[in-house]
């Protein structure tokens, strides 16, 4: 009786130790499909908007569209002056920004660390996350009111996003250059300058091109800065004091329009806008894969 | 170490050609770009302008770039002189253009037009009353079917769909002639949020531009909403009839603007004032607009702008009339004509 | 003769050193000055609406321009709610897919579906606008809100949140799109806060006899929950300053209502919308400064909160 109680108890235990044991198993297997479903869902966003944009965009893409201006309603017209538009603002503005953002990395990474090197680096990381139409704005009412819309306005804008940048990717990379080597060009006599500009910013070149190709494709899709300062021009000028579009900007004016073509054109814009933006970011990561390989050889 | 010298030759010649290649160009674009002139605004008028300019172009070296960016853009960025005209649906006050030395003077008149997206419903089926839109904007009336609205179309099958209005988010003129048309047909209207180029809408969703305002009424089903004739043919929107003063209900058509525009006074000194909404009339449209420019008198392009608009006004009735806007009477052109030969402005 | 020259070569690198020195302040200085200009112009073109509603323009739901009277209530909330959906959403996204990229998935497909996810990063905003525009927005008009409407509608405080006519448009279709946007960006923290978790103390856990969840749940997360969380408030400050994303799909109706449905506005978007038309020195024109400033508040916070957090994390990853 005694040991029949004691042993359907042991048996009960077993059960219920076994019902645990399974109930954890399948909570394990939930979370693992539900993880492997929200990544297979992300990779799916993704694609649909690349389809999207292929699907919507590519029927639109056509020697026309790019060798002709955009045009009033009604007439056919094309992407032209969006696109010279696009390469003229985002290469004059990180023309701009590389020095800026070079010489203060260096200063970062190179200049000790100081109480003004921790203050430049911090009011550097907030510019970065600073929202890109405050950047605008402070553009409209340091240039704009002064010179007029002009494309230098705009140039200025994207370049005050693109120099954080910059100047973090700068930062990192010198950062990884043991110390023995910039130690053995001092030790040779060259000044400090020549042992940044000779030594160590040739090692530190992928990293440095990473994170100018990432700038790049950031403000190349920027339209908030260029809204209150590059205005938009419906015909090419190359005046950079005159008001310049741009890609980004043409998608924001032509998407919600009733207009059919020139829906067509915005979505073409975005198919060119953003296979131009993964084209670099693509390079940009596998340039820096490159570097980090050989490093490690 | 030569080498790198070398390179570094290299690299500065590199870099000077670059420089000095940009600065060429630029002043080779100065010379040429002249004659762009920039310019903001309504977007009602949007349209026109842009279609003036591909043939302007063809015949002078003038070439206009417009932003339509709404009446109250058109107005304050020709204050802020960040633009060489702004354009406006309504006038500006005298005051403010003294006080800033600029002219202003109309080019076309145009109707704006209430457009909806009912299932069922095609273009002008539908009748409304000034009262009863403004009970709709005011979120008083919410529904199709909707007892005021049956009262008015007893025999149309209206659905028992939510009424969506679309209105302007930007400062936009059209907004003000409409809230203008709204405030004279309703006294609530006009002491709970009267008329401007932009207000406190109660309820309702906002598009920029008339061009957005015409795309989200083709997308959302009951939605009303109010944009300019010429978006509205562009878009194959369904528009609705209205009572006019003298009590008919009439369809927006060229003919009833131009019938409402006969009827209009222009206060020739006062910047060609005219009040053009719900005059009284054998089949008259109740809500048309007049546009305008807005130019600095004494800045160096405005001749440019004058140019332009010279040509707009004197050779551009063809296609003033193929947009279907309302072309300026003969007598109003005039003294537009006379006005710039008194400021020394056509003519080079 | 040869000495001279060598001297005066000297001399000329001392020189061009402190020639370079200058450039490498200057730069940094440049920065210094214009993070310092855009917060002084800020605070300088906002004191209009400040001095003149006071510091109940922080608390007025109004935005009439016909009687000049401006309120910030009705845009904060609106940036605030959308983002605080798009991260409700974006944290389950973000945190599965780390979780699979870091622990399930075997390393060698893991190295090339994690660079894939994270072009979604790379995506401008405005195609992100654009696709809800295109395709978010007649998803939640014609499906979405009539099923929940139908199905909730009778239930007291959920038909609150989905009632209105079906624009499509609003704060939950802002947050969805918001929650795409942001979801690389929380999930790559994550992911590098799980990879660095020591595998000693998962694998102790494993010799325990726990199972994969149970250790993501009691030993990685709890090990990283600080990047965890710094990579979650990263998210979010990123959310509030964005516009072209929202702008599309917002609906630009500066009204506060309970309805997740109902067109409303954000700060940004308003700015972008409002600011070419607001006349110079105007009160509109200061009105919507003082909301910039307010964005920019918001958004250094969620800055300082993010890099406290991440840096205390990184301390513990040196420590071990």
């Amino acid at each position: 009786m005694d040991l029949s109680s004691a042993s359907s108890q042991l048996n009960n235990s077993w059960v219920q130790k076994n019902n645990l044991v399974q109930r954890r198993k399948l909570k394990n297997q939930l979370f693992i499909i539900g993880a492997l479903g929200i990544t297979g869902l992300l990779l799916l966003v993704l694609f649909s908007i690349l389809a999207i944009l292929l699907i919507n965009g590519l029927s639109g893409l056509s020697l026309f569209t790019l060798s002709h201006m955009t045009a009033p309603q009604g007439i056919k017209g094309g992407l032209l002056n969006p696109i010279l538009g696009s390469l003229f603002q985002t290469g004059l503005a990180i023309f701009l920004a590389i020095p800026i953002g070079v010489l203060a990395g260096i200063f970062l990474a190179e200049y000790g660390n100081t109480r003004m090197v921790s203050l430049v680096r911090f009011i550097s990381d907030m510019l970065m996350s600073a929202p890109s139409i405050l950047v605008g704005l402070f553009i409209y009412t340091v240039i704009v009111i002064y010179l007029g819309y002009s494309a230098f306005a705009g140039i200025c804008a994207l370049a005050i996003l693109a120099i954080p940048l910059i100047v973090r990717t700068t930062e990192d990379t010198l950062r990884l250059i043991p110390t023995t080597i910039s130690e053995a060009g001092f030790a040779l006599g060259a000044p400090k300058w020549k042992v940044i500009i000779f030594v160590c910013l040739p090692i530190a070149k992928g990293g440095i091109m990473t994170g100018i190709l990432l700038a790049i494709s950031r403000i190349a899709g920027e339209a908030a800065p260029l809204l209150f300062t590059s205005l938009g021009n419906s015909d090419w000028s190359w005046n950079i004091f005159a008001p310049m579009t741009s890609l980004p900007l043409i998608i924001y004016q032509y998407a919600d329009s009733a207009d059919d073509q020139w829906v067509q054109l915005a979505w073409t814009a975005a198919l060119l806008i953003t296979m131009a933006v993964l084209c670099l970011n693509i390079v940009a990561k596998s340039y820096l894969e490159k570097g980090l390989k050989n490093k490690r050889k | 170490m030569p080498l790198s010298y070398k390179n570094r030759f290299q690299r500065k010649t590199m870099l000077i050609c670059c420089i000095s290649l940009y600065i060429i160009m630029v002043n080779i674009a100065k010379a040429e770009s002249l004659k762009t002139i920039t310019g903001v605004g309504s977007s009602f008028a949007a349209p026109l302008y842009q279609a003036w300019a591909s043939e302007v172009t063809k015949e002078t070296h003038i070439q206009l770039n417009y932003q339509a960016l709404g009446s109250s853009a058109g107005q304050n960025q020709v204050l802020a002189k960040t633009v060489h005209f702004g354009a406006s649906d309504i006038p500006m006050t005298e005051q403010k253009r003294k006080n800033s030395n600029l002219m202003q003077f109309p080019t076309a008149m145009g109707g704006i037009v209430i457009v909806v997206h009912i299932p069922g419903i095609q273009s002008n089926q539908l009748q409304l009353t000034g009262s009863v839109l403004a009970d709709i904007y005011s979120g008083k009336i919410t529904k199709w079917n909707d007892p005021a609205i049956i009262a008015l179309n007893k025999n149309q099958n209206l659905p028992d769909i939510d009424i969506a209005p679309i209105h302007r988010a930007d400062g936009s003129g059209t907004t003000a002639v409409f809230t203008n048309y709204l405030s004279e047909q309703s006294a609530d209207w006009k002491t709970n949020y009267g008329s401007n180029t932009s207000i406190d809408w109660p309820t309702g969703m906002g598009g920029k531009g008339n061009s957005s305002v015409a795309s989200i009424v083709k997308n959302v089903e009951g939605s009303i909403g109010y944009i300019e004739y010429a978006y509205m043919l562009q878009s194959h929107l369904d528009a609705v009839k209205l009572k006019n003063k003298i009590g008919q209900f009439v369809a927006a058509t060229p003919i009833t603007f131009q019938n409402a525009a006969n009827a209009a006074n222009w206060d020739y000194d006062k910047g060609f004032n005219t009040n053009l909404i719900d005059v009284s009339g054998d089949q008259v449209w109740p809500i048309i607009s007049a546009t305008y420019v807005l130019v600095p008198i004494q800045e160096e392009r405005t001749k440019d702008v004058i140019q332009f608009f010279n040509w707009g006004i004197q050779n551009g009735d063809k296609i003033t009339i193929q947009l279907h806007y309302v072309s300026l009477p003969d007598s109003v052109k005039k003294k537009i004509i006379s006005l710039w030969k008194d400021s020394n402005l056509t003519g080079q | 003769m040869t000495n001279v020259k060598k001297n005066i070569d000297i001399n000329r690198k001392a020189s061009s050193s402190s020639w370079f020195n200058g450039l490498v302040w200057i730069s940094s200085f440049l920065i210094l000055f214009i993070f310092i200009g855009l917060i002084l112009k800020l605070l300088w073109g906002s004191q209009q609406a400040f001095a003149t509603f006071g510091i109940e323009f922080l608390t007025r739901a109004i935005w009439n321009p016909v009687t000049q009277q401006y309120g910030a209530v009705s845009a904060v909330l609106g940036t605030l709610v959308t983002s605080l959906i798009g991260i409700v959403i974006a944290i389950p996204l973000a945190f599965g897919s780390a979780y699979a990229l870091s622990e399930i998935i075997p390393i060698r497909i893991s190295r090339i579906v994690t660079p894939i996810i994270q072009l979604l990063a790379a995506v401008p905003s405005i195609i992100f606008g654009m696709w809800g525009f295109f395709f978010i927005v007649p998803l939640m008009a014609r499906y979405v809100q009539p099923f929940l409407k139908h199905n909730f509608g009778h239930i007291p405080i959920l038909s609150a949140l989905f009632s209105g006519p079906p624009f499509g448009v609003g704060l939950f279709t802002g947050g969805l799109i918001l929650a795409v946007m942001i979801t690389p960006f929380i999930a790559a923290v994550m992911q590098n806060a799980f990879q660095n978790t020591p595998v000693l103390l998962k694998e102790s856990a494993y010799s325990l006899g726990a199972t994969k969840w149970e250790i993501m749940r009691y030993v990685t997360l709890a090990w990283s929950k600080k990047a965890v969380l710094g990579g979650i408030i990263l998210g979010w400050g990123r959310a509030l300053g964005e516009t072209m994303a929202i702008t599309f799909v917002i609906g630009n109706a500066n009204k506060i209502g309970w309805s997740l449905f109902a067109p409303s506005n954000t700060i940004s978007s308003l700015i972008a919308l409002e600011f070419p038309e607001s006349a110079t020195g105007s009160l509109k024109m200061s009105s919507l400064m003082g909301l910039g400033v307010i964005l920019m508040v918001i958004s250094f916070l969620a800055l300082f909160c993010s890099r406290y957090l991440l840096r205390q994390s990184e301390r513990k990853l040196r420590g071990n």
